[in-house]
């Protein structure tokens, strides 16, 4: 049951990123992306991780990804130019597409071969897991609590800059 | 049996995915886009690696991951609306200038 979950949850998410990549349209790869995330909020749940779950869907597919389609649809802008087209093979591309593409690809392996490198831990999880929201709570308001405070100036600075980047200069 | 092993190889190929989309499309949005596929790729790891090692630890960066990500993506996307009114283009390539 779980295995089975796994496998659907991992090829929706996989799909759904390859597709996020092949699209020419943004409104789509957005749309599309919001589907991985709904996929990885699964997976989050198979590793009895049900508050990351559910902030994936809240922060990560409600407004992180509302803002990137706000933005598309408000500069609607033009597709990719078809000089560089995506739907022909990464390989036959212009150069930088082909060293971005050998590049993806080496990343893959050597990430491969460091896994099959590792002794593996292909055993099921152990131990108890950490799931309980007020668990989390208690360790996020005690040990990392000095970091937590930064993310609060963290988003205060994001803030200011967004709106000082996006304002419209007025005329002089 | 799903173990540590999937999901560490699940997150190295949604990794690889958001590296291509980096290097290969030439559209400031999807470039977002990918970078958001990998942070959640790394996401991914810290979730398993928490629960492989029964710690809370993993769940609360993930919580930090998320933060950034959303600091990233409003002050990115500011940037793409403030290059699009000068430019009229998503293209990197038509940003060679440091100045306007």
């Amino acid at each position: 049951m779980t295995e089975t979950a796994f496998y659907l949850f991992g090829a929706i998410a996989i799909g759904a990123s390859l597709l996020v990549i092949a699209q020419r349209n943004p409104v789509y790869s957005v749309l599309l992306l919001i589907a991985s995330f709904g996929a990885l909020s699964g997976l989050y749940v198979l590793l009895d991780a049900p508050f990351v779950a559910v902030i994936q869907i809240i922060v990560y597919a409600g407004a992180i990804m509302v803002l990137f389609l706000f933005v598309v649809m408000l500069l609607n802008a033009p597709q990719e130019d078809t000089e560089h087209d995506v739907r022909m093979h990464p390989f036959r591309g212009p150069g930088p597409m082909r060293f971005g593409a050998v590049l993806a690809l080496g990343l893959a392996a050597e990430l491969g071969w460091a896994l099959t490198r590792t002794p593996g831990d292909s055993a099921a999880f152990g131990g108890t897991p950490v799931s309980s929201v007020s668990a989390i709570g208690r360790v996020l308001f005690t040990e990392y609590a000095f970091a937590f405070e930064v993310t609060s100036i963290l988003i205060l600075v994001a803030m200011v800059g967004a709106v000082l980047l996006a304002r419209r200069e007025e005329p002089r | 049996m799903v173990a540590l092993d999937h999901y560490l190889v699940l997150s190295g190929i949604l990794f690889s995915i958001g590296t291509a989309g980096v290097f290969m499309r030439r559209n400031l949005i999807t470039i977002l886009l990918s970078i958001e596929i990998m942070l959640n790729a790394v996401n991914l790891t810290f979730v398993a690696f928490g629960r492989a090692l029964g710690s809370a630890d993993g769940q609360i960066i993930v919580f930090f991951v998320m933060t950034v990500a959303a600091a990233e993506a409003a002050v990115g996307l500011a940037i793409v609306i403030a290059l699009f009114r000068h430019h009229e283009s998503l293209n990197p390539e038509s940003f060679a200038s440091l100045k306007w």
